[in-house]
């Protein structure tokens, strides 16, 4: 376990190392920072001083190999944008993704799963078929239409909820948070909704055709046959050997909601990474661009980690055999 | 997971308990909205009209500009020359900064030698200044290496900062980009102006609460504005009409009619004083992108006539701009200092074929191709307005082929080199604002003076238009103090480059606004937005 544990860290920094490399190739292509950061009337000349001061003349395996030098210190230089130290910049508006990203999860677990089983256990029913119908909208649209449709209902006509921002947020030690106040519980409905529409159809859907393949074996006649009760038996036995795999989607699907959550956090002015990383793709603001990336790249590492270990929960047969090695595989 | 949703939900249900938020009936809180964030609180961060006019609601400057841009004095109550390259700066008794400390002639010369210093972005504003001196509690004398009738123009934007807070907090310069260091001028602000900084969350919000000791009479009836960042045009557009902003500038153009029909809405368009233009390579011998090979047809004047009168801006107006533009032939913009109404009138269009016989007689009889550059996010409508260009050279025998990017990529395409030689580019499109002088001589300095390297004009002239005669009468008018001289001369060197057809200046685009009904403001033309004009009822 502990070793395959570490097997994993060791992976884990070689794919972060990639994708920062890959990520400092890229920025070539999104631009010259120094003309949005200067006046309109700095000469050529000292635009060019500014340039080859910050490294920008240098080829990218140079500022990468500076920026990773400097990363592993802790410091990830000043933004290019708004002259304030990377890491805080980033680490201010962790915690607002992270709410929103965790709502939205919630909101797909607890409202997809049972979804799922209704649709699963019931698949020729109308209500099934309409749920079914429904949710098609979650993977059609694109996540802005949808964000932009909310506001207009709700915001706009109804006057429920806000149309965007976080609303009155609390600041508990260094994390700043919605959920104290009313008007940031309300603030995160939208958005929320929006961030996990599309998962809700793929966690619904998942979990249907799983439960209809389960509801069919064996085990589950002899459930019945031993007089348990539906719910012992959908609950207890069905929907825990569905498990495995909507573990696996949801957790990367989580990895996803994150990242995703720059549409959703742009339509809605949500102050989270998302937005962050896009006014810095505006401005070629290479410092945040690349710990966001590595950032990014880090929770997916993670949520992929977790959800290895979650197996060993779920799954007796993993821990009956003990070791870890198969575990990878997926 | 579950445990945590519901921990969360009885969390907040004791919030709703416990956090009441009271407001007063005669609070007056205003809203509003832009597309991006002000990128720092430090006035000197940027030379740019969003940060300059955001952070002078919290440093006065000693000289401002009223709603004509017109200048009256603010900290400095009377100023002026007392020779030819000695100018003088009184400044007003009495005033104090944010934090109660009063206003000294030391708070002065401190914060103009920080704008001068490193890290800040106001160098250029100080490049005829010898030296900055203290000669009384209240009075600043400014030597200069040449005369410089402009001075007190350029510094209408400057900020007056606190010399004691800056000391304290270790901000005694700008933030320096090139050093991992943090400035806390950064985050904080200390001036003297009509609003003080109260909390500043980088591109999420930014608070400010009216200065209630400020030296002047308010305008405005607000205690408190609330700036929030917002992208996305359509979100923006949603929260003025859910009533959640008050106010937000850069409205799309599409929505503006939308706007107008909303009860509880007002727009508000104005003329902005930067001129988009389009400009040719003047300088090479032959095109980097193009069919004629040994010759520039760009160089041959006829040629860009028929350009010149082959492109309807008027119905690029009509069209693209839907309505809001104001088409000109001058490079500057009215409320310029030096803009000749009465030569701001466009030659009368050519039919095709007048233009065709143009072409031929230049030389190109079958026309010829060309490339053209063209930014797709910085001027409202920029590629179609260029996509517009290429239909209608088309139709004179011209293509053009058109590679529209990102301001970032485009840019550092086109603009000269570092030492000076000219862009990558054939045919292109720029938007120009003297923003600093308000004054022409900034326009034929910058874009269409002769490069030269060592007098450093000529920076931002990509093409490389060149006219001896301009040169010396734009060189000239730069320490021309007498006012009807200097008229003079911006008249002749404004038809020289008329006459020449050396760029294409398109229009200047509308400054659209929206707020709601209850709101009302100021929209000056150079697109800044004082907030000390604004009265919420």
């Amino acid at each position: 376990m502990l070793a395959f544990i570490l097997r994993r860290i060791l992976q884990s920094s070689a794919v972060l190392l990639a994708v920062g490399l890959v990520a400092f190739s890229l920025f070539r292509y999104v631009g010259d920072p120094v003309n949005a950061m200067v006046g309109q009337d700095t000469t050529m000349e000292e635009r060019d001083a500014l340039r080859e001061k910050l490294g920008l003349n240098d080829p990218a395996p140079v500022q990468f190999f500076h920026f990773i030098a400097n990363a592993a210190r802790g410091n990830f230089g000043l933004s290019y944008r708004t002259s304030e130290p990377v890491g805080r910049l980033i680490l201010e508006r962790v915690p607002a993704t992270l709410e929103l990203s965790f709502c939205a999860a919630v909101f797909v677990l607890f409202v997809g799963v049972p979804m799922g089983v209704y649709t699963g256990l019931y698949p020729r029913h109308w209500s099934s078929r309409l749920l079914q119908a429904v949710s098609l909208i979650g993977i059609s649209l694109p996540t802005f239409l949808i964000g932009i449709l909310l506001i207009l209902v709700f915001a706009v006509t109804l006057h429920w909820l806000p149309s965007f921002g976080r609303g009155d947020t609390v600041k508990v030690g260094w994390w700043v948070t919605n959920f104290l106040t009313v008007s940031g519980l309300k603030a995160l409905i939208l958005p929320a909704i929006t961030l996990g529409l599309f998962q809700l159809t793929l966690i619904m859907r998942l979990v249907r055709s799983e439960m209809l393949e389960v509801m069919r074996t064996e085990y589950i006649k002899f459930a019945r046959a031993r007089g348990l009760t539906n719910r012992a038996i959908n609950f207890g036995h069905a929907l825990k050997n569905t498990l495995v795999p909507v573990i696996t989607v949801a957790g990367l699907q989580l990895g996803s909601l994150i990242a995703f959550a720059v549409v959703t956090e742009t339509v809605f002015a949500w102050p989270g990474v998302g937005q962050l990383f896009i006014q810095s793709v505006q401005f070629s603001d290479i410092p945040v661009m690349a710990a966001y990336l590595l950032l990014i790249g880090l929770f997916f590492v993670l949520v992929n980690l977790i959800v290895d270990l979650l197996y060993f929960a779920v799954d007796p047969r993993l821990r009956s055999q003990g070791g870890g090695a198969r575990v990878g595989g997926h | 997971m579950h445990f945590s949703l519901r921990h969360s939900v009885a969390l907040a249900a004791l919030a709703c308990a416990g956090f009441g938020f009271i407001s007063s009936a005669d609070a007056k809180t205003f809203k509003w909205a832009n597309s991006g964030d002000v990128s720092s609180m430090d006035p000197y961060a940027r030379q740019e009209t969003f940060l300059l006019t955001f952070n002078s609601n919290i440093y006065d400057p000693l000289i401002r500009r009223d709603k004509d841009l017109k200048l009256e004095p603010a900290l400095a109550t009377k100023w002026g020359q007392t020779d030819p390259t000695t100018w003088f700066f009184d400044i007003r008794p009495g005033v104090k900064f944010h934090d109660g400390t009063p206003l000294t002639a030391d708070d002065v010369v401190f914060s103009l030698n920080r704008a001068n210093g490193p890290g800040s972005n106001m160098g250029s504003n100080f490049v005829s200044v010898k030296e900055i001196k203290k000669v009384g509690d209240l009075r600043v004398e400014v030597t200069t290496k040449y005369p410089d009738p402009l001075l007190a123009d350029k510094w209408a934007a400057l900020g007056m900062m606190s010399k004691a807070w800056a000391e304290k907090n270790n901000a005694l310069n700008s933030a320096d980009m090139t050093k991992n260091e943090e400035n806390f001028a950064t985050r904080n602000a200390m001036g003297t102006g009509p609003f003080m900084l109260k909390e500043r969350r980088a591109g999420e919000k930014t608070i400010l609460v009216a200065n209630p000791n400020w030296w002047d009479k308010p305008v405005h009836n607000l205690t408190e504005v609330i700036f929030t960042p917002v992208a996305n045009p359509a979100t923006r557009v949603a929260a003025l009409k859910a009533g959640d902003i008050d106010m937000t500038y850069e409205v799309p153009p599409a929505d503006t009619e939308s706007l107008k029909r909303d009860a509880n809405i007002k727009v508000l368009e104005g003329p902005e004083t930067r001129v988009v233009f389009l400009g040719f390579d003047q300088e090479r011998p032959e095109l980097l992108e193009s069919n004629v090979k040994g010759k520039n047809p760009f160089k041959d004047k006829k040629v860009r006539e028929a350009i010149h009168r082959s492109i309807d801006v008027d119905a690029i107006k009509r069209t693209v701009m839907r309505g809001q533009s104001f088409p000109t032939n001058l490079m500057v913009a009215p409320g310029i200092n030096g803009y000749m109404k009465d030569l701001d009138k466009r030659p009368a269009l050519l039919k095709p074929e007048e233009a065709k016989k143009m072409l031929a007689d230049a030389g190109y009889p079958n026309g010829f191709e060309t490339g053209m550059d063209c930014p797709n996010d910085r001027y409202v409508n920029d590629e179609k307005i260029c996509q517009a260009v290429v239909a209608m050279l088309a139709k004179i025998g011209i293509k053009v082929n058109l590679r529209a990017q990102t301001r970032n990529l485009y840019f550092a395409k086109i603009l000269r080199k570092a030492d000076l030689s000219p862009g990558d580019t054939s045919f292109y499109m720029l938007g120009w604002s003297p923003a600093q002088t308000y004054d022409v001589h900034n326009v034929f300095e910058a874009l269409i003076q002769t490069p030269n390297k060592t007098t450093k004009k000529g920076q931002f002239n990509a093409g490389g238009y060149s006219n001896p005669a301009l040169d010396k009468l734009a060189d000239a008018m730069e320490q021309e103090t007498d006012k009807a001289k200097r008229d003079a001369m911006i008249k002749e060197a404004t038809k020289l480059y008329v006459d020449d057809f050396a760029y294409v200046p398109l229009h200047q685009q509308a400054v659209v606004w929206a707020a709601r009904k209850n709101v009302d403001l100021v929209q000056p033309a150079d697109n800044s937005f004082p907030l000390r004009f604004v009265t919420v009822k």
